[in-house]
């Protein structure tokens, strides 16, 4: 056989391994989207899904509106604790962490990346429901603050070691102090790092189940004081299919094909951003 | 004491010595990468430090102004003074120092910025007013031949500009803090023929109000360019030394030391 066959029947050979590998990994990503849709659109598009509060049990309508706004100002608030403090830890890690007390950081980081996720549910509780004798949405903002935590020093982190050090170089050789160039410099050539990060970390907050449990708590009215129980997408999803009512399981589902949309749209919408900025 | 200089032309009473480097020795960790190392820069002259790679040249350069303290674990003893100031000591203001000493990279730079904002940051920086900034840039735009190519784009990214105009867009930069020295290390080893030409005509422009000092190994460039040219080469413990030291044409057309001769020559390196 002649050599150049041998190497052809090896390249097709291998390409077909690829294929299937790529299946294998995208297949069922795909068929729980699809399942999701089928199984949630019916309820979603029922009328009052998005407008209405929950109904008390035997009136029929219905929606998910306070776990909409619940989710919403949840994952908002703790997107305001841990993106800047996450961030300035990033940059301390990049800039100035390699000694000691930076692979403390790290290694602390990477425990925390490894806790489950209803750990810090109960941080969020001690800390927070102890404290103010209340279950509150503002726990549940600590609880998944902690969790962000950790995604996005790394992503912030990792995104300013990308950074060229000729670019710190330039910036020092101009007489540019240290800090100014961090701030100034390094920082804005990450930014599409940073952000992505951030986003994947809110998009991840949005999902939790387990931390709201007992921090949020669930609320079938519709609540904005963030010192007050509030329900969330997750938590109708969770409760909603555990009980024996064909209208409230359809309504999980469309909670969750909802929830997956919006996770799904903030990575797109991450992702969109990076390249863009990247131009 | 008495420290011992390389005797040189360059040392005649009458110049202006801008950065007398005197025995300088230079550690990585417990590697040492130059031993006595002595260079005396003519203000306003074209100085070219030659020799092969790993002799030493660019770590010389970057020790004068100070951008060695950016690596961890090194050391420099000896002397290296501008205007009569110890750059070595430590109590030199290094922010101040690389205001007077500028420098160009062997790669182009640019920051992902406008072209303006790479060109203003240097005086945004030192806190100057927007109107003294906008002058500065353009001035220091046109120093480089920039202005006619990019005055219509001022606001859009230096990163797409060519690889020559970005090299050029660094030297504005370097410029528009009004430093003293440019040093430059390698700055056209990345560039196309006309591209470096361009480069080498403004730095015959630019010598004219600046003290200019080049690592290069490119040897035609040296002979091409510089008033004075340093041979450096390493010893046989690995440590970059200064081997021959005088003006340009001494170096390439009467070597006094066998060693440069064979370099000049091709014979090595």
């Amino acid at each position: 056989m002649s050599l150049p066959l041998i190497r052809t029947l090896v390249d097709r050979l291998v390409a077909g391994l690829i294929v299937l590998c790529v299946s294998v990994a995208a297949v069922p990503v795909l068929v729980l989207f699809l399942f999701v849709l089928i199984n949630g659109l019916p309820g979603m598009l029922t009328p009052g899904f998005f407008t209405d509060p929950p109904h008390p049990q035997g009136v029929p309508g219905g929606g998910v509106l306070n776990a909409i706004i619940g989710t919403l100002e949840i994952v908002g608030i703790g997107s305001l604790l841990a993106v800047p403090v996450g961030a300035l830890i990033g940059i301390f890690l990049s800039e100035y962490g390699r000694n000691q007390i930076g692979n403390t950081v790290r290694f602390i980081s990477d425990v925390f990346t490894g806790l489950p996720s209803i750990a810090f549910g109960i941080f969020g509780y001690t800390v927070v429901v102890l404290t103010t004798h209340h279950f509150s949405a503002l726990s549940a903002s600590v609880a998944l603050a902690v969790l962000m935590l950790p995604v996005i020093l790394r992503a912030t982190e990792t995104a300013l070691v990308l950074v060229p050090n000729s670019l710190r170089e330039a910036g020092l050789a101009l007489g540019a102090p240290r800090w100014r160039v961090t701030l100034e410099i390094v920082v804005p050539a990450a930014l599409g790092g940073i952000v992505t990060g951030a986003l994947l970390a809110m998009a991840r907050a949005a999902g939790e189940t387990a931390p709201l449990l007992f921090t949020a708590f669930g609320n079938d009215i519709v609540q904005t004081n963030p010192l007050q129980p509030m329900g969330a997408l997750s938590l109708t999803i969770f409760r909603n299919a555990l009980v024996p009512y064909p209208n409230l399981q359809q309504q999980a589902w469309a909670a969750a094909l909802l929830l997956v949309t919006l996770v799904a749209a903030t990575n797109i919408l991450a992702r969109i951003y990076v390249r863009r900025i990247q131009r | 004491m008495q420290t011992k200089v390389a005797p040189s032309p360059a040392r005649d009473a009458d110049a202006e010595i801008k950065l007398d480097a005197r025995q300088v020795n230079f550690w990585y960790g417990d590697f040492q990468a130059l031993q006595d190392a002595s260079l005396a820069v003519q203000a306003r002259k074209i100085t070219a430090l030659i020799g092969p790679s790993g002799c030493g040249k660019t770590t010389f350069l970057r020790i004068f102004n100070r951008m060695h303290d950016l690596t961890p674990g090194t050391r420099a003893t000896g002397e290296v003074l501008l205007d009569g100031h110890n750059v070595l000591s430590p109590d030199t203001d290094v922010i101040n120092l690389r205001r007077q000493v500028g420098m160009l990279f062997q790669r182009a730079n640019p920051f992902p910025k406008s072209i303006y904002d790479n060109v203003a940051y240097g005086p945004h920086i030192l806190g100057w007013s927007k109107p003294q900034i906008n002058e500065i840039v353009e001035e220091s735009l046109k120093d480089t031949a920039l202005w006619e190519e990019v005055k219509d784009r001022l606001h859009r990214s230096a990163l797409n500009l060519s690889g020559g105009q970005q090299q050029r867009l660094c030297l504005a930069r370097a410029l528009a803090v009004k430093p003293d020295v440019i040093l430059m290390d390698e700055p056209a080893s990345a560039l196309d023929p006309i591209a470096t030409l361009r480069i080498e005509e403004l730095m015959q422009e630019l010598k004219k109000r600046y003290t200019i000092v080049i690592v290069t190994h490119n040897m035609q460039q040296s002979a091409r360019v510089s008033d004075f040219t340093a041979f450096m080469l390493m010893n046989e413990r690995r440590a970059g030394e200064v081997i021959e030291f005088g003006p340009t044409d001494d170096i390439f057309n009467r070597p006094k030391d066998s060693r440069t001769e064979d370099y000049i020559t091709g014979r090595f390196g």
